[in-house]
């Protein structure tokens, strides 16, 4: 197992003020012992690629609820691409469909999370995927 | 006194015996707690309520208000059912009003898009699939016209939820009165207009909190004197609460915002019952039976107390804390969703025994999309129920005097009392926000909160008890937003900004920018800039670049 700390970048893209999540989220990941850097509100995707670049994170999560995931977390995708970020690990959470869901998953989203996902279970899925890349690494090497 | 003798008294003593037996049962937890995490005896009695009726509950329309604002209550009148509605267009939202008003509803309650709210044209590039998705958009003066086509403005009432931008949309409201041809003085509604709760919960402001609040006052000096019967603003307690605080919490940051806003237009020379009166409140009816209806009570008589102590308000209009209430979204479940309709009607039925002036039920798809018709006349019909079948509309107050209640009431009250003794020692409740600390409050609330749902600790039925396998759930109908609205919207403006008469555009912002450097009000420029067809995105940006922009304290 390896014992890196996973770096977090948990964004708000968009101008949705809903913050509840993202900061509950935040808080529980850091309990988690991983190190986490909260963008605050009212991201543009640019930003949040810029903050992911800046910190070097493993791990990008957003949380949304205004609807606009569809225009907006396919742009975060690019502006991360476009930076040489597109290995991180994405993922995200909020009002989302399950259509939806399907759809952003195929842009690159590993997994999203809808209302009423135990926090638990977001931070224990993050660990386990980051040690699967970290050992396919490993592996390659 | 001898060892049996003692026995033999207790034996005779039902308390005793009944703490006897207690200790005996089993229980089904070791804890017991409301809601927000406040420890509950097993009974209570008179000596948990100490309460003077005179001096602590009054009478229905009396001063402490405790048991109601009006004297006769729902007898009278019944609540106003105002359910809130904004999506796509204007034209689509225009169409949602009049669904609702040929069902019923009796006032009318504006949800904005995000770029909206935040005070950015439909055309920004920072509305880039944000128009319309979570309420109207709303660009201009045509759009506010559209928005209330065939509706009569002098006789409906409005409530608009929007608060960075106000002000602007106040003024649109008035000037698009003003087009139908009805006088200012005839505008009844509501705008929320609160910008403290903004900076500590719901975060969509504009500038940051000096010139904002001298904008709220500017709005208060303005409709006291040309738009009286409209409430200038709408304390809200509800974006608090559902941004996770606690039930005292949200009692005590509304009211201490509030006596911010009666300072602030004090501090401007008006006389506090010029524009008291006009204040009204917005709670929140979470699932907690007891205790809302303890905050609700509780709000009353903090509000008339300080009001009439501290403020020395003479007018009884000034006391009385009026409020509307919306079910907390926050409550529902994306989890087996018709559950939600049963958690609302809970919700909705402590606002009516809470007294409260007007209701907001929430649908029960909300926390997956925009409510469908459907939903929306469910959640309509719900209140209904409540107000004409079920009887309780007729007695004030029912459930005063009851040890619990009152009880929960005094704790209330006193839990807000030393929140504000806090606020105060941090400077008030500008440096408070400013510095975070409400905010990490509510963090806090939350985040404990979300962990006894996952300790299994407080159960929620479909979430953490009783869970189905989701995917043999049946998927609901859901409301999607055309993103051809966003199109049809930048055209809209396009057409606006060639068709009006530049020169007068410009005047109009011109004028705004001077009265952002002087004393002059500024609702009355944003109207006649309404008028000249300026747009609530050049409006925002003199503000923004006037005033600059807020900047959230980092918390985390």
């Amino acid at each position: 197992m390896n014992e890196r700390k996973i770096r977090v970048l948990v964004g708000k893209p968009g101008l949705d003020g809903h913050d509840r999540g993202a900061k509950t989220i935040a808080a529980v990941l850091r309990d988690h012992g991983m190190e986490v850097i909260y963008t605050g509100l009212h991201q543009t995707p640019d930003m949040i690629a810029e903050t992911a670049l800046q910190e070097d994170v493993d791990v990008v999560g957003l949380s949304i609820l205004s609807g606009a995931h569809m225009t907006l977390f396919p742009r975060v995708k690019e502006a991360l691409v476009k930076r040489g970020m597109g290995h991180v690990l994405l993922t995200g959470g909020g009002i989302i469909s399950k259509e939806d869901m399907a759809t952003l998953e195929q842009v690159g989203y590993a997994k999203l999370f809808g209302p009423g996902t135990p926090t638990e279970d977001i931070a224990t899925w993050i660990q386990a995927e980051m040690q699967r890349r970290w050992a396919r690494e490993e592996a390659q090497r | 006194m001898s060892e049996t003798r003692t026995k033999s008294a207790r034996a005779s003593d039902p308390r005793a015996l009944w703490e006897e037996a207690l200790k005996k049962g089993e229980l089904r937890e070791a804890n017991f707690t409301t809601l927000s995490g406040a420890d509950l005896k097993p009974l209570y009695g008179p000596e948990d309520a100490p309460i003077d009726p005179a001096r602590d509950l009054g009478y229905p329309g009396q001063f402490p208000f405790t048991r109601g604002v009006h004297p006769t209550m729902y007898r009278g009148r019944l609540w106003t059912m105002r359910q809130f509605a904004g999506f796509g267009s204007a034209r689509q939202t225009n169409e949602r009003f009049k669904f609702l008003l040929e069902h019923g509803q009796t006032g009318l309650s504006t949800a904005f898009d995000f770029p909206t709210l935040m005070g950015y044209d439909s055309d920004h590039e920072r509305s880039l699939g944000e128009v319309g998705q979570v309420g109207v958009a709303i660009s201009s003066l045509a759009d506010m016209q559209t928005l209330f086509d065939g509706i009569p403005m002098g006789e409906v009432s409005t409530s608009m939820t929007i608060n960075g931008p106000a002000p602007i949309m106040l003024g649109f409201y008035i000037a698009a009165g003003e087009s139908q041809g009805v006088d200012p003085k005839k505008l009844r509604g509501t705008i929320q207009n609160d910008i403290l709760k903004e900076y500590q919960a719901q975060h969509a402001w504009l500038v940051p909190c000096e010139p904002a609040l001298r904008m709220i006052t500017d709005v208060f000096a303005h409709c006291a004197r040309h738009v009286p019967q409209f409430n200038t603003v709408s304390i809200s307690g509800y974006h608090i609460r559902e941004a996770g605080s606690t039930a005292a919490q949200e009692l005590a940051f509304t009211l201490a915002n509030g006596m911010e806003y009666v300072r602030r237009g004090v501090a401007i020379g008006l006389d506090v019952d010029q524009f008291a009166p006009r204040l009204s409140f917005f709670f929140d009816a979470h699932l907690d039976f007891f205790e809302e209806v303890a905050k609700f009570r509780a709000a009353r008589r903090i509000w008339a107390r300080k009001m009439r102590e501290v403020f020395g308000a003479k007018d009884p209009r000034s006391w009385m804390l009026r409020f509307h209430t919306q079910t907390a979204g926050v409550s529902l479940t994306a989890q087996q969703p018709e559950n939600n309709i049963v958690r609302t009607a809970l919700e909705a039925f402590s606002a009516v025994l809470g007294g409260t002036q007007s209701l907001h039920t929430n649908s029960m798809d909300e926390t997956l999309a925009l409510p469908t018709e459907k939903s929306v006349k469910i959640a309509l019909r719900t209140q209904q129920i409540i107000a004409e079948e079920a009887e309780v509309a007729h007695v004030v107050d029912p459930l005063a005097g009851s040890y619990f209640v009152e009880a929960q009431t005094n704790r209330l009250e006193q839990e807000a009392e030393r929140y504000f003794a806090e606020i105060e020692k941090r400077g008030g409740v500008v440096a408070a926000t400013e510095a975070g600390y409400i905010q990490r409050e509510i963090h806090r609330s939350a985040l404990a909160y979300q962990l006894a749902v996952e300790r299994g600790q407080k159960k929620v039925v479909g979430v953490n008890t009783y869970v189905e396998d989701l995917d043999a759930h049946p998927e609901i109908e859901l409301l999607r937003i055309d993103p051809a609205v966003e199109k049809e919207q930048h055209e809209r403006l396009a057409t606006l900004r060639k068709k009006r008469d530049a020169q007068k555009a410009k005047g109009a912002l011109d004028a705004i920018h001077d009265a952002c450097k002087s004393q002059d009000n500024l609702l009355e420029r944003f109207i006649a800039a309404a008028h000249a067809g300026c747009t609530l995105g050049e409006i925002a940006d003199v503000l923004r670049a006037e005033f600059g922009e807020y900047e959230e304290p980092k918390i985390l």
